[in-house]
């Protein structure tokens, strides 16, 4: 990121990342089956890094565990993301980002709609069919700048 | 001519220069070395060749002659020096093909010391009148160089003499030099000149552009680097002559300030720490002017980055500025110049301050931590304004997550800062507002947040740390405070934070504790159970005893003091009497409780006198006591109560390391006079030093009962003080205690018993100085384990067995010769059908450290390589049995390797993983999961480590393949694993895995829907790695 650009949201807000989830006895008996719940597609999700700020995406409050549904004997889940403002160029991106995470992250069985939450986008439409759409989505990703940026949103690794 | 039998020095002359021989030079060389010619008469020998019309010729000869000079430089006299000085300035205007060995004859005369004065300017004003360096080849570019860095070294006065135009000639000579060889010696000229004061005249800017051209180096070394340098040596270099003195100022500063905007990391990084390296040398005057661009810059270098190096470096040069404008001398008119500069960071961040849920928040307070920690006053400044804010924002607001913020950001302002300590006679800054800090951290604390509370602890920990903040009735408030949470929070961030603050302020102020916080714990780890309404007594809840074991923590946290142990040990040694007596109170768990917290306190206190003399006279006796008394009670099976909680296998072993860490610390004298007391104790029954009189009169403490709650498994309290004595002491009567040990490892059928027998057994042997008595011992034992082991239907087999890994591992650690007898006894047990699968995990026992016996903290003798030596001189056996092995019994072979690999040192690991590979890969393909997990987790940190890579090359493919087998064993374990290794392995290098990045995707597919969450958690971070692979943005 060049330092003499301006970034559209410099001072954002930010907020408190929630702990690591409990391992519990449950998770620890073999015998048992852990179904996919909320809170596992949340914690793919919240680590994400945002493509402005050295800050993940739970931080800025962009995406949340009650906006995350998933079921999990019908193989759907659906994530709303909030953008931090009405007219982030990056929505489509960060939107990008969380597809391609849940992509390579969740079984083939699973039917993902990402979409941002009602009302709080300028060109809220617009981007949801953008995300919906698999053929646009593959071709994004062969665009290699688009997908570095995605990966580098998806790195775990901190430059 | 002399010549001794070697050949005359025509002929070498003649044969190097007409001949082209490259020899005759050395022979020259050798000649003149070994005193058979001098160098006047080879220069005699060289006339016809020195003179010839032809420049190829000449330069042959000067050639040869530079060659044997630089053998032999040393060896010149003074004369020779100028003659040969004055010869070789006047070949500088020779022919071009001439030149480069001239040079080198230049270079080797330099290193002589027998240097005419005069000589030098001359030789430095024709090198820079007719030579033109960079028109050279890197090798005499590079010996110019050197000329320069020894002349300095040799003639520094006359040097200096020339005055700048040394300056000017140097700056000529490395304008536009390339190589990044050269350049670290041209950097170090620059270097000495601005530190060893050589004029610059004019030149200033002249030397700073010949060099700042540089600047920020970006540099990548090429691959199979063979010099050896890195861009981090040239950065250093090139930084030194950089901030090498204050005329570079106003070049340097707008140049910093230029780069600064660069787009590449390292080049922002590089000029943030050249930046603070020069602050510390510059005064007011050199920054005066560009404080204001500098502070915006670094301002927004830490505002915006996404680097925690830039920030980190950032922070530093503000803090180098800051205390840079500290030390500048106040004039009377002008203004303060760090008060000028501080307001303008104050006015900066301070808004940033009162929006504590916005991102600059963080960054803000930063800024001016790092300024505030670089001087007093600097400190004093920003405390003034900050502080007052910081506290009335904390009062205004109401959300918990910002009140938590502001305290955090707090907390980064009371912490004492290493350069912010205030003289003797300055009160700490803080001192102005402790009033309103203390009511804040009070309220704090009073909160239901455990994050406020948290902080609000370290804020008060940092307060009691520096002397004449808190004021009695602030203290006393807070350790109100501390105990209030001591006894009722349960939060598992809370309590450590709670407990490490009693810690710290504890050994400040030991009479508050010791009044009001340890009397009030006592009563409540004595509390009795509330009753119920129905009269009834209540069964102790759950909360109860965490209360308790939280409050036993608690006085271990506060005993950092002498005088707060002698109250706080007695409270817990009255834990173990109350349950000994039957009072019903304390479950298992709280023994076990107040058991650690007292192994704590003896940890803490380990150097205090004081403290040793106590635990030498009441606590040691007094924990011996109880646990005899106990164990010798329930052998009267119809005694009231039947049984006492003492004598429970799980509190016993909670007591062992109480006393041997109490006994590892004890002064020698001490040391021996318990040594002694607790052999008599155990040989002879005497029980004399032991309080409480109800003990039977000389108990038979090595009898072997039958029953499992036997007085056999107080041996573990023997094991506890003998074996963790300093080496000097003495155990009087060892032998009749071996043979004892001996008698009871080998017989008894407890489990308990004949383990903690042997080991006490092995902790006596190892520290048994070597000779014949040690010998005989060893020789009886291992006979009489022989001869047990060889008798297939004896049932005392395992604990033959036990004995012979712990007395092996004794030997072994020690390197004593009969060790090796030992362990190829335990290899030849792989084999056996009972045993193996026993010997086979004796084997971990063997290679890891053991917790409470033959170990560094027991002052075993210990040497510390001796895995690596095991290994070496074992391992081919393990390979060779392994290989003649029949199929059933391969497993415990892999087994053995396993443990044995796994406690190898990295470094050992990684040597010989090559050779082991395929054995390992093996083990990953046993169905023993047991082994299979063992070999992974072996794996799993040899994958995590880069160069690792090379050596597993060849087996990658092997290696994949069986991991990706694994990726659905029935073991969760296994699975979980498995997935760490597949994701340590997508750190490989690219061209070595990137042929299995399709097939690693496709079988990683699967685990991502395995019916346990903690086996997805792995593939998901595994299989994200692997997408990562070979794609851009990685």
């Amino acid at each position: 990121m060049s330092g003499s650009t301006r970034l559209e949201n410099a001072n954002p807000l930010i907020f408190e990342r929630s702990l690591e989830r409990v391992v519990t006895a449950e998770e620890e008996d073999e015998s048992l089956a852990d179904p996919i719940d909320d809170r596992e597609i949340f914690d793919l999700i919240r680590s994400i890094n945002d493509p402005e700020h050295p800050l993940s995406l739970e931080e800025l409050n962009v995406v949340e565990q009650v906006r995350v549904r998933v079921n999990d004997p019908e193989s759907a889940v659906s994530v709303e993301f909030t953008p931090t403002i009405p007219h982030c160029s990056m929505a489509t991106l960060i939107g990008l980002s969380i597809k391609v995470k849940l992509l390579r992250s969740l079984p083939h069985r699973f039917k993902i709609d990402v979409h941002i939450t009602p009302g709080t986008h300028a060109s809220e439409e617009a981007v949801n069919k953008q995300l919906a759409d698999k053929e646009r989505v593959a071709a994004a990703l062969e665009n290699s700048q688009l997908l570095e940026v995605v990966n580098q949103c998806l790195s775990s690794r901190t430059a | 001519m002399a010549t001794d039998g070697a050949v005359p020095l025509p002929g070498l002359v003649e044969e190097f220069v007409a001949g082209q021989q490259d020899g005759g030079a050395a022979a020259a060389a050798a000649g003149v070395k070994a005193g058979n010619f001098t160098i006047l008469q080879l220069v005699e020998a060289l006339g016809p060749t020195l003179t010839s019309s032809q420049s190829q010729t000449r330069a042959r000869g000067i050639q040869l002659l530079s060659h044997v000079l630089s053998e032999c430089s040393g060896r010149l006299s003074e004369k020779e020096v100028e003659v040969l000085v004055a010869f070789y300035e006047n070949r500088l205007k020779d022919d071009y093909v001439v030149t480069p060995h001239v040079l080198h004859g230049i270079k080797a005369l330099t290193k002589s010391p027998a240097w005419p004065p005069g000589l030098a300017i001359s030789v430095l004003k024709s090198l820079f009148q007719d030579v033109h360096v960079q028109s050279l080849m890197l090798l005499e570019r590079s010996c110019i160089y050197t000329i320069l860095i020894n002349l300095m070294e040799l003639k520094e006065e006359e040097l200096k003499g020339l005055g700048a135009d040394f300056v000017f000639g140097f700056v000529q000579a490395m304008d536009g030099e390339r190589d990044p060889r050269n350049l670290l010696l041209a950097f170090q000229i620059a270097r000495n000149i601005l530190h060893r004061g050589y004029e610059l005249g004019s030149f200033t800017e002249e030397l700073f552009e010949v060099t700042s051209c540089y600047f920020p180096i970006d540099f990548s070394p090429p691959p199979n680097d063979p010099h050896g340098i890195t861009q981090q040596e040239l950065i250093l270099a090139l930084r030194a002559v950089l901030t090498g003195t204050v005329c570079f100022a106003e070049f340097l500063l707008p140049l910093v300030i230029e780069k600064l905007d660069s787009d590449i990391q390292s080049a922002k990084l590089d000029s943030l720490q050249t930046l603070a390296a020069c602050a510390s040398m510059y005064g007011y005057r050199e920054l005066k002017e560009f404080l204001p661009g500098l502070w915006s810059s670094l301002r927004r270098e830490v505002f915006q980055t996404a680097s925690e190096k830039v920030e980190s470096a950032g922070l530093s040069s503000l803090r180098a500025i800051t205390s840079c404008l500290s030390r500048s001398i106040l004039s009377s008119d002008g203004d303060d110049a760090l008060r000028v500069f501080l307001d303008l960071i104050i006015q900066d961040c301070r808004h940033h301050l009162c929006e504590p849920d916005l991102k600059l928040v963080w960054p803000s307070a930063k800024l001016l931590q790092a300024a505030a920690s670089a001087s007093y006053r600097a400190s004093h400044i920003i405390a003034g304004a900050v502080i007052p804010q910081l506290m009335e924002q904390y009062n205004n607001q109401t959300q918990c997550a910002q009140r938590r913020t502001l305290l955090d950001v707090l907390q980064g302002f009371v912490q004492p800062a290493q350069d912010g300590v205030p003289a003797v006679a300055e009160e700490s800054v803080l001192c102005g507002f402790r009033e309103p800090l203390c009511e804040v951290v009070f309220s704090a604390l009073s909160e239901t947040n455990a994050g406020l509370q948290v902080t609000a602890s370290r804020i008060l920990s940092s307060l009691g740390q520096q002397p004449g903040l808190l004021s009695t009735s602030h203290v006393e408030l807070a350790v109100d405070h501390l105990r209030r949470l001591i006894l009722e929070e349960e939060d598992t961030q809370v309590c450590p934070a709670v407990l490490e603050c009693s810690g710290s302020l504890a050994p400040l102020y030991p009479d508050v504790f010791a009044s009001a916080m340890i009397p009030q714990l006592k009563a409540e780890i004595f509390s009795e159970p509330m009753l119920r309404d129905n009269g009834q007594e209540a069964v102790h809840t759950s909360s109860q005893h965490v209360v308790r074991q939280r409050c036993m923590t608690a006085l271990a946290a506060v005993s950092c003091h002498p005088t707060l142990v002698q109250q706080t040990a007695p409270v817990l040694l009255q834990v173990l009497s109350s349950s000994h007596t039957g009072s019903g109170l304390f479950s298992t768990d709280d023994i076990i409780a107040a058991c650690r917290s007292l192994q704590q306190i003896a940890e803490q206190v380990q150097y205090a006198e004081e403290t040793g003399c106590f635990f030498h006279d009441v606590i040691i006796p007094h924990l011996l006591g109880l646990t005899v008394q106990a164990g010798l009670q329930c052998d009267n099976q119809d005694s009231i109560p039947p049984q006492s909680p003492l004598t429970e296998e799980a509190i016993l072993l909670a007591i062992v390391p109480v006393l041997s860490t109490a006994c590892a610390h004890l002064q020698s004298e001490l040391a021996a006079l318990t040594a002694s007391r607790v052999v008599s104790l155990f040989l002879d029954g005497d029980t004399v030093f032991l309080p409480g009189n109800n003990l039977p009169l000389q108990p038979q403490l090595f009898q072997k009962a039958s029953s499992s709650c036997s007085g056999s498994q107080l041996v573990c309290l023997l094991m506890a003080c003998v074996c963790s004595m300093p080496k000097s002491v003495e155990i009087p009567q060892v032998d009749r205690l071996l043979s004892e040990l001996e008698e009871l490892s080998c017989t008894s059928t407890h489990p308990f018993s004949f383990t903690l027998a042997a080991k006490c057994f092995a902790g006596l042997i190892n520290k048994r100085s070597a000779g014949q008595a040690l010998d005989l011992v060893l020789e009886r034992t291992i006979k009489r384990i022989t001869s047990e082991l060889d008798c297939m239907s004896s049932s005392l087999r395992t604990q033959a067995l036990t004995l012979l890994l712990w007395v092996a591992k004794a030997l072994l650690i020690r390197y004593h010769p009969l060790a090796t007898t030992l362990t190829d006894k335990i290899f030849s047990l792989l084999m056996d059908p009972e045993l193996a699968p026993l010997a086979a995990d004796g084997f971990s026992l063997l290679m890891s450290d053991s917790v409470d016996v033959l170990n560094r903290a027991c002052h075993a003798d210990f040497r510390i390589m001796y895995r690596q030596r095991f290994f070496t001189e074992n391992s081919a056996k393990l390979v060779e049995g392994f290989n003649s092995a029949e199929k059933e019994m391969k497993s415990g072979y892999l087994k053995a390797l396993s443990h044995i690999v796994n406690n190898l040192p990295r470094q050992v690991q990684l040597t010989e993983l090559p050779a082991l590979l395929p054995l390992l890969l093996e083990a990953l393909s046993c169905p023993d999961q047991a082994v299979q997990l063992s070999t992974l987790s072996c794996l799993h940190p040899v994958l995590l480590d880069p160069p690792a890579s090379p050596a597993l090359a060849p087996q990658l493919d092997g290696l994949i393949f069986r991991l990706l087998g694994l990726t659905t064993s029935p073991a969760m374990k296994v699975r979980i694993a498995t997935l760490r290794c597949l994701h340590a392995l997508a750190r490989f290098p690219d061209h070595m895995i990137l042929p299995f990045r399709a097939r690693v995707l496709r079988a990683l597919a699967t685990p991502l829907d395995d019916h346990k969450r903690l086996v997805r958690r792995e593939a998901v971070a595994a299989r994200g790695e692997w997408f990562l692979l070979g794609s851009p943005g990685r």
